[in-house]
């Protein structure tokens, strides 16, 4: 099919982590690609992100969690190479540090479940080492002498999400993606049988550089008129969505969306000594804290459904304040650098909606909650094969199907849906 | 509108005739609860914190037959679209907001008012919250903040310790319900003062909700057992390995027990009495 003249291959909406991974390659596999962003790239909540690569330390029981697990363990996988050619294609630092993850128990009650959750992992086979509390102190010092025991899980890393989008960027605009900032896509446009993708409407921005305040807020429904006639029309062959939490501001998705903002509270801390309070990211009841090689350090996350709320709240900043010192008590001395606020694209089953919906030409690459980072480069590869037509792995697709969650499609496969909670056979 | 007070004096004195041919009265209707005018046919109630995901969620609610769950304003935004609302609307539950992580009067009595607005009912779960480490409720606030609901015109749930003087209090100035602790909220230890439960349930007038501390089905079968008229259970599905199977135990639990408490349970013997009569049995000599 010709292009209009000038109009890329591929259309991305959304200038976060994902979106600008999905750029990179698939314009690395010769394709034109245009990025689409709201505000400005990089400024939703991949910047607000922590950056943990922990698939093994965030396992949770159930079958949707398993297939989940499945998906990180093979993203974690690729970072290393990921990182490693990101930095040579922009000449700069991502961050990886191979920090390791350690999971804490304070008493006796927290010791308790996470034996539960070691016996767990060991059931999946999964390497993590169960370490006694001197053993836990002799790695990390700085430790409370009130640990009680730790899980170790050696492959759960880290990276910078604010190094690897300042890298993204450079690499996208380097290997020639046009990167257009305020470009708030309102509307996705279809052909007269509302069968095909043929472009997306862009509104008009704002005043340039809304606040944060003002421009994070998630209101209800589009923040910008759809039918406005003075909306920019974009033509691409394939427009993929990356939109994260704000997905749903789209208009024109055939089917609704299963994206919900998921709020998450964080602090951004720096130790004035420099580094070495901490080496391995930590993670107890309440949260966790992830090292920078730099003395800085990240203290999150809440976890809350109050998705239109995006100023940090002293309750929430407290409890994660709390936590911290009582498992790390050097945390006092840091300096708090910024609170952040940022919406999760939670999904029900919270794994990702990658590949084709119910529109030829939209791939969905959004609903990552607390994934994104971690799922980025495996979300770059699957989406990058969608839009060459490559043959591609069919169990993986399937955990990331954007129409699992369709309500009353029959190309829905094995819906999840809560309008039909048919309990599977729940009694022996 | 509540039910007659089934003591385990009245259970017993009604004995069989008490029981006309309830084969399955929790199953078959017939025994529904009424709270303050509502009639719910199943007897569990859901809260809906803490779940992996909103889709094990629907999926619990489904198999644990409730109709009315729990919802902390404090935690959830009632006008966030696809979020914990939506599912469960779309489940076809009725909400009970509760006022959790309020540690004053003032906050609890403003955290219903919010409720109120924001989820068009006047039902309130009522949690005051007296410390920290045990989420154990603080009597004298929640005395306080109960009267002034009352009197705003809330139909109030309130979470209570196990004390039957309290219950009783609670009662006495209008509250619709009363749900006693078993033992602290999420630590799965079940009801650690039966007595006190039984006593509760002899002394106030209202529905008695066992809410807190169900650690397993069992749990749940002995609150039945006690006289409870339903149980509230939360951590123990939602962090279940298995919350949809959970879900189904308590159901079956809170069945069962009820079933038990209706049927009239035999009493308690120091010494065995054969269940089988052993007159003219023949005699088969040595073997």
């Amino acid at each position: 099919m010709p292009n209009p003249a000038g109009a890329p291959d591929v259309l991305v909406i959304g200038g976060g982590v994902i979106g600008l991974a999905v750029a990179w390659r698939a314009r690395e596999r010769g394709m034109t690609v245009t990025v689409l962003e709201r505000e400005t790239i990089g400024g939703g909540t991949s910047r607000v992100a922590a950056g943990m690569l922990a698939p093994v330390a965030e396992a949770e029981f159930g079958e949707a969690a398993r297939r989940l697990l499945d998906l990180g363990l093979r993203s974690a996988d690729m970072w290393p190479a990921f990182a490693q050619e990101l930095q040579s294609a922009a000449g700069q630092d991502v961050g990886f540090l191979r920090t390791g993850t350690l999971l804490l128990a304070r008493d006796a009650d927290e010791a308790r479940e996470l034996e539960r959750q070691i016996a767990f992992r060991d059931s999946l086979g999964l390497t993590t080492n169960r370490l006694r509390p001197s053993q836990a102190r002799e790695r990390e010092p700085a430790l409370a002498p009130t640990v009680r025991l730790a899980l170790q899980a050696p492959d759960d890393h880290s990276v910078d999400p604010r190094l690897v989008l300042a890298a993204l960027r450079t690499a996208c605009e380097s290997a020639g993606v046009q990167l257009r900032e305020h470009a708030p896509v309102v509307r996705l446009e279809t052909d007269a049988a509302a069968k095909r993708v043929t472009g997306v409407s862009v509104g008009k921005s704002g005043e340039p550089g809304p606040t944060r305040d003002a421009g994070d807020r998630l209101e209800r429904g589009p923040a910008h008129d759809a039918d406005d006639s003075s909306n920019e029309f974009l033509a691409a062959e394939q427009v993929v969505l990356a939109a994260g939490a704000w997905s749903g501001q789209v208009e024109g998705i055939a089917e609704s969306l299963p994206v919900r903002p998921v709020r998450g509270q964080l602090l951004r801390l720096r130790d004035p000594a420099g580094p070495g309070l901490l080496s391995s990211v930590v993670r107890f009841a309440g949260g966790y804290l992830v090292p920078r090689a730099d003395g800085r350090y990240v203290l999150g996350a809440t976890v809350e459904e109050r998705g239109n709320d995006v100023q940090p709240d002293a309750g929430g900043i407290y409890e994660l304040l709390r936590e911290a010192i009582e498992v790390v008590p050097g945390v006092r001395e840091l300096k708090i650098e910024e609170l952040c606020v940022g919406l999760r694209p939670g999904t029900p089953d919270n794994a990702p909606a990658i590949g084709p919906g119910a529109l030829d030409g939209l791939t969905w690459a959004t609903g990552h909650h607390r994934n994104g980072i971690l799922l980025a480069p495996l979300t770059a590869q699957l989406v990058t094969q969608l839009l060459t037509g490559e043959q591609l792995d069919d169990a993986l697709l399937a955990t990331c199907d954007p129409r699992r969650f369709a309500v009353d499609s029959t190309s829905a496969p094995a819906a999840a849906s809560p309008d039909a909670p048919a309990p599977k056979a729940v009694l022996p | 509108m509540h039910e007659t007070i089934d003591t385990p004096a009245s259970a017993a004195a009604n004995g069989v005739a008490g029981g006309s041919a309830p084969a399955s009265p929790a199953a078959a209707g017939g025994d529904e609860l009424t709270i303050a005018g509502r009639t719910l046919r199943s007897r569990l109630l859901l809260g809906t914190g803490g779940f992996p995901s909103l889709a094990l969620l629907a999926e619990a609610i489904a198999a644990s037959g409730c109709e009315l769950v729990t919802v902390a304003l404090r935690r959830v935004d009632p006008a966030a679209r696809g979020s914990l609302i939506d599912v469960l609307s779309d489940a076809g539950v009725e909400l009970l907001p509760n006022t959790a992580g309020c540690h004053t009067a003032r906050d609890a009595v403003l955290t219903a008012r919010l409720a109120r607005e924001a989820f068009a009912t006047d039902w309130i779960k009522l949690e005051v919250i007296g410390d920290e480490d045990t989420l154990l409720p603080d009597a004298p606030e929640l005395l306080r903040a109960a009267e002034q609901l009352v009197d705003d015109g809330f139909v109030v749930l309130p979470y209570t310790t196990d004390d039957p003087v309290l219950a009783r209090r609670l009662a006495d100035i209008g509250c619709a319900a009363v749900m006693p602790l078993g033992s602290p909220i999420g630590s799965g230890m079940g009801i650690r003062n039966p007595y006190n439960i039984a006593l509760i349930r002899e002394r106030v007038n209202v529905p008695v909700v066992l809410d807190a501390g169900i650690g397993t089905a069992s749990d749940a079968a002995l609150a039945m057992e006690l006289g409870c008229d339903a149980v509230l259970a939360a951590s123990a599905i939602s962090r279940a390995q298995d919350p949809v199977r959970m879900a189904a135990a308590m159901r079956a639990a809170v069945q069962a027990g009820r079933l038990a408490r209706t049927a009239g349970r035999i009493p308690r013997r120091l010494y065995a009495t054969a269940s089988t009569p052993d007159e003219g049995l023949p005699d088969l000599g040595p073997v």
